[in-house]
C-alpha cells in the first residue's frame, strides 16, 4: 500500500480540527498580542504588554481564579457524593426505580439560565418565597445574594442543583457495569454493607468516578451562566469567576484584545491544573 | 354669488380646522396606542408614513429587550409595516450587549441590523459607524420641539448622529402621601426633632430613608423601606452613584470638569466629595429593601413603583409607573430634583465651601443610530421620525415600561398630564422638576470619551466593593481612580481629553 494514501485520509478530519481548534488557539493568541479595544479596533502589535499587564496588575483576575477553584472544586465534591448516593439508591431494587431514575435526571435536563432565573426568585430577599418559609419558622430572612459570602453558597447550591444528575448518570451507568462476582464473594465472606461499599464497590468505581469528576471539573470551570444571571459577580466582585469577569472584559469593556490574554492565560493554566488534578486522583483513588 | 362665495369658504374653513381630527379619527381606529391624540399632522404622522412605500423591503433593528425601549421598539415597527408595507425585524439584546452586539460588527466593516439602539453615552465609539441624521429630519417641526440639551447629547461637535427618541435624567421620587401627611409629619418631628418634608440634602434623605425603614407605614400588612436604588453592578449603578456625587463634587466654582480636570486630566474620583457620596450610599445599604444591594434598574422600578419604598431616584420610568393607572401608588407620588448637599468640594483649594449646593445629572437616555453601511437608510430614518413623531411620542411618555421620557419642551407642559389621569399638583412637580433641571447653570451630563465602558466598569466595580463591604470609600475610590490612570494611559490622555471638552463645554455653559 502507498504510504501517501494515508494522508489523504487523514486530511478532511486534519482540516476540521486545524478549522475548529487550532485556528481559534493561534488567533486567540494572536489576538492576545494586540490592542484591540473600542478605541483601536485593529489588530495591530504590543508584543507582550497584556501579559505584563495580567501579571503585574490585574489582581482582580487571580481573584476570580481562586473564587472559580473554590466553587468548582467545592460543588464537584458535593455533585459527587450526592451524586453517587442516589446512584447507589436506584441501583439497589427499590419501588418506582425508574421513575427516580428519570426524575433524578430532569434539573440537567433544564435550560440552566431559566431554572437559574427561578433560583433567582426562589432566593429574592424580600419577594421570594424561601425567605417567607423561612420566616413562618421564625427564622430571620438570609441575604441570599447580598451577603459576600452566602451569595457564593448561594451559587454552589444552585450548580449543585443543576449539575448533580450528571455525575449521577456516569455513576449509575458505572455501577450497573460492575461485575457481580466481587460482590458476591464479598457476600459469602459475611462482608457488611459498609465494608463492601469500601472495599468493592468504591475501588472498583474509581476509573468512572475520576472521568466523570474531572469532566465536570472542567465545566464546573467555566461558570458563567449561573453567576451571569443570579448575582452577577455581586456583591462587589464576591462571586465573580474567571470566566465572567473574561466576559466582562471582552463583551462588556470590549477589550478584546486583553480579554484573549485572560482566555489563553486560563487555558494554559486550567490545562495544567487539571492534568495535576487527574494525575492526583488517580494516585488516590486507585490502589494498585 | 355672495352666498355661495361665504358657503364654500366657510366649508374650506371647516374642513381646515377639522382636518387633523379627522385623520385623528381615521388613524387611531386602526392603530389604538394614539387614541388619546389621534394623528398628530406633520412629516413623519402616521397619514404621512402611508403614502410610503417600502414594499419589498426589510428593515432591521437590534433594540433593548422588552419592556423598556424594546417595547415600544417593536410596537412602532408593526405600526411603521403596516402603513408603508415593509418588513421590519426586530431583535432584542439586553441592556449590557447592546454596546458590544453593535460594535462587534462595526468594527468587522458590516451592517447586520440598519438601526441600532444603544445609550446616548456610546456617541463617541459609535460616531464613526453611523449616519450622521440627514439635514431635512434636523429641520423638521418635530426635531425644533427637542430641548437643547437633549440636542446637544444626541450631537457631537454640532452633528447630529443618534435620533433623539428619549430624554433622562435622574431625579428624586418619594412617597407624597407619606411626606406630606401631618400625622407622620408629627412622629418623625417627635422622633428626630427634624421635620418631615421633600429632602433637599442627602443627609436629609438618608435620615428619613432610615426613618421609615421597616415598618408598615402604608397599612397594606407589608412592610415598607427607606429607598429603592440602582446598586447592582454592571447595572447602571455607576450612574446613580454619580447623582448622589454631582451635589458633593459639581462645584460652579470650579469649571473644567467633573469626572477629570480639564487640564491636567487627573481623575476627580477619589476626591473628598466623591468619598463623601460614596460614604452616604454605603450607609443607604442599611435603608434599602432586603436584596436591595442587588437591585437593577427594573428592580428599582418595581420596587418603588409597586409602592415598596418611601424614596426612589434616578430615570422617569419608576415615577411614570408609579402614576400609571393600575399602580397601588397611583397619584400618591411626589417628584423633586435630586438632593443637595450643605457643602461641596473645591478642588482649587482642596477644601469644603460651605453652603448649599445642587447639581442635576443629565443621565443620556436611550439612543438609536443608523449604521453608516446600511443600504436602507432612508427607510431607517423614517421609522426613526415616525417612532418620534408626536402622537407616538404622546402616547409613549404615558406608560412607565416604554423606557420613553420627555425630551421635548412640550413634554413640560401640564396638561400633556392631566390627560392621561395625573393629579394637577403632580404633574405641576413633576413638569417643574423636569424644567429646573434644563434651566439648571450646574448640570453634569454623561462620560463620553474613548472608553467610556471601561471608566464607568472599573467606577461600579469599586462603588459595588464598598457597598458589599469589601473596601472602604476611599480606598475603593483610590483603586477607581488607579484603574482611571492605567485606562486613560491606554486611551491617551489627550484623546480622551479631547472628547472630554465636549462634555465640559455643556456643562460649563459654553455650549
Amino acid at each position: 500500500m502507498n504510504f501517501k494514501h494515508k494522508f489523504v485520509f487523514l486530511f478532511p478530519g486534519l482540516f476540521v480540527l486545524i478549522g475548529i481548534l487550532i485556528f481559534p488557539i493561534i488567533f486567540t493568541i494572536r489576538l492576545s498580542l494586540s490592542g484591540w479595544n473600542s478605541y483601536t479596533p485593529e489588530m495591530n502589535f504590543i508584543g507582550i504588554t497584556n501579559y505584563i499587564r495580567l501579571f503585574t496588575d490585574d489582581p482582580r483576575f487571580w481573584e476570580s481564579f481562586f473564587r472559580l477553584s473554590f466553587l468548582s472544586v467545592t460543588t464537584v465534591i458535593l455533585q459527587y457524593v450526592i451524586g453517587f448516593a442516589l446512584a447507589m439508591m436506584v441501583w439497589r431494587e427499590i419501588k418506582f426505580k425508574r421513575f427516580f431514575r428519570v426524575i433524578f435526571l430532569v434539573p440537567m435536563m433544564t435550560t440552566p439560565v431559566i431554572m437559574t432565573v427561578i433560583w433567582r426568585t426562589f432566593f429574592h430577599e424580600s419577594l421570594g418565597p424561601v425567605n417567607d418559609l423561612l420566616g413562618g419558622l421564625g427564622v430571620k430572612p438570609i441575604l441570599w445574594l447580598s451577603d459576600p459570602v452566602i451569595a457564593k453558597f448561594t451559587v454552589i447550591i444552585v450548580e449543585v442543583w443543576q449539575w448533580t444528575p450528571f455525575m449521577f448518570l456516569l455513576l449509575l451507568a458505572g455501577l450497573l457495569s460492575l461485575p457481580k462476582e466481587p460482590f458476591l464473594a464479598a457476600a459469602i465472606d459475611g462482608a457488611s454493607p459498609f465494608r463492601k461499599f469500601v472495599y468493592v464497590t468504591f475501588p472498583l468505581m474509581a476509573p468512572i468516578s475520576i472521568g466523570a469528576i474531572i469532566i465536570r471539573l472542567i465545566e464546573a470551570s467555566k461558570i458563567m451562566d449561573t453567576v451571569f444571571v443570579l448575582t452577577s459577580g455581586g456583591p462587589g466582585t464576591a462571586t465573580e469567576t474567571s470566566s465572567f469577569y473574561i466576559y466582562i472584559k471582552g463583551l462588556r469593556e470590549f477589550q478584546m484584545g486583553y480579554a484573549a490574554t485572560l482566555s489563553f492565560t486560563y487555558l494554559v493554566i486550567m490545562i495544567i491544573s487539571l492534568t495535576i488534578i487527574a494525575k492526583v486522583l488517580t494516585k488516590l483513588m486507585i490502589k494498585e | 354669488m355672495k352666498t355661495i362665495k361665504t358657503c364654500v369658504t366657510a366649508l374650506i374653513s371647516a374642513l381646515l380646522v377639522f382636518s387633523p381630527v379627522a385623520y385623528a379619527d381615521k388613524w387611531s381606529d386602526q392603530f389604538p396606542h394614539i387614541k388619546a391624540t389621534g394623528d398628530i399632522p406633520g412629516e413623519c404622522s402616521y397619514e404621512s408614513m402611508s403614502k410610503k412605500n417600502y414594499k419589498g423591503k426589510t428593515l432591521k433593528i437590534n433594540t433593548h429587550a422588552v419592556p423598556v425601549m424594546g417595547e415600544p421598539t417593536a410596537l412602532h415597527a408593526e405600526q411603521f409595516a403596516k402603513l408603508t408595507g415593509a418588513k421590519v425585524d426586530v431583535t432584542h439584546t439586553p441592556a449590557g450587549d447592546l454596546y458590544a452586539k453593535a460594535m462587534v460588527p462595526f468594527q468587522a466593516g458590516q451592517a447586520p441590523y440598519d438601526i441600532v439602539f444603544g445609550f446616548s453615552n456610546f456617541i463617541n465609539d459609535w460616531r464613526r459607524y453611523l449616519e450622521p441624521v440627514p439635514k431635512k429630519y434636523v429641520e423638521m417641526k418635530q426635531m425644533k420641539d427637542v430641548t437643547p440639551s437633549h440636542i446637544g447629547v444626541a450631537s457631537w461637535d454640532g452633528v447630529m448622529y443618534q435620533f433623539p427618541v428619549d430624554g433622562d435624567r435622574h431625579y428624586l421620587k418619594y412617597r407624597k402621601d407619606v411626606i406630606d401627611n401631618p400625622k407622620y409629619q408629627k412622629q418623625y418631628k417627635e422622633a428626630t426633632g427634624k421635620e418631615l418634608k421633600v429632602p433637599t440634602t442627602w443627609k436629609e434623605y438618608g435620615e428619613m430613608a432610615a426613618y421609615f425603614n421597616g415598618w408598615d407605614w402604608d397599612g397594606d400588612g407589608e412592610k415598607e423601606y427607606g429607598s429603592a436604588e440602582v446598586m447592582k453592578k454592571d447595572d447602571l449603578m455607576y450612574a446613580a452613584f454619580y447623582s448622589r456625587s454631582a451635589a458633593y463634587s459639581k462645584n460652579p466654582k470650579t469649571p473644567g470638569g467633573f469626572f477629570f480636570d480639564l487640564e491636567t486630566m487627573k481623575p476627580l474620583i477619589n476626591n473628598p466629595g466623591f468619598v463623601e457620596a460614596l460614604t452616604d450610599w454605603v450607609a443607604a445599604t442599611k435603608y434599602v429593601p432586603p436584596g436591595g444591594i442587588n437591585f437593577g434598574l427594573g428592580d428599582e422600578i418595581g420596587s418603588f413603583g409597586g409602592g415598596q419604598t418611601l424614596f426612589s431616584f434616578s430615570w422617569d420610568d419608576a415615577f411614570v409607573a408609579a402614576m400609571q393607572p393600575d399602580s397601588p401608588i397611583n397619584n400618591k407620588v411626589g417628584a423633586a430634583q435630586l438632593p443637595g448637599a450643605t457643602k461641596v468640594w473645591n478642588r482649587k483649594t482642596n477644601s469644603w465651601d460651605e453652603g448649599f449646593n445642587q447639581a442635576p445629572f443629565f443621565v443620556w437616555g436611550w439612543a438609536v443610530g443608523v449604521a453608516k453601511k446600511s443600504k436602507e437608510k432612508e427607510m431607517a430614518f423614517d421609522y426613526l421620525c415616525f417612532f418620534a413623531n408626536e402622537a407616538n411620542h404622546q402616547a409613549d411618555i404615558g406608560i412607565g415600561r416604554f423606557g420613553v421620557n420627555p425630551f421635548r419642551n412640550d413634554d413640560f407642559k401640564v396638561d400633556v398630564w392631566t390627560q392621561i389621569g395625573w393629579d394637577k399638583d403632580i404633574a405641576q412637580s413633576y413638569v417643574d422638576t423636569l424644567a429646573q433641571m434644563e434651566q439648571s447653570k450646574n448640570r453634569v451630563f454623561p462620560l463620553r470619551v474613548p472608553g467610556t465602558f471601561e471608566f464607568n466598569a472599573a467606577l461600579a466595580t469599586a462603588a459595588a466593593k464598598a457597598l458589599a463591604g469589601q473596601l472602604s470609600p476611599q480606598a475603593a475610590l483610590d483603586e477607581a481612580a488607579k484603574q482611571w490612570e492605567d485606562i486613560l494611559n491606554r486611551v491617551g490622555k489627550d484623546n480622551v481629553r479631547k472628547a472630554y471638552a465636549v462634555g465640559v463645554a455643556m456643562e460649563d455653559n459654553k455650549q
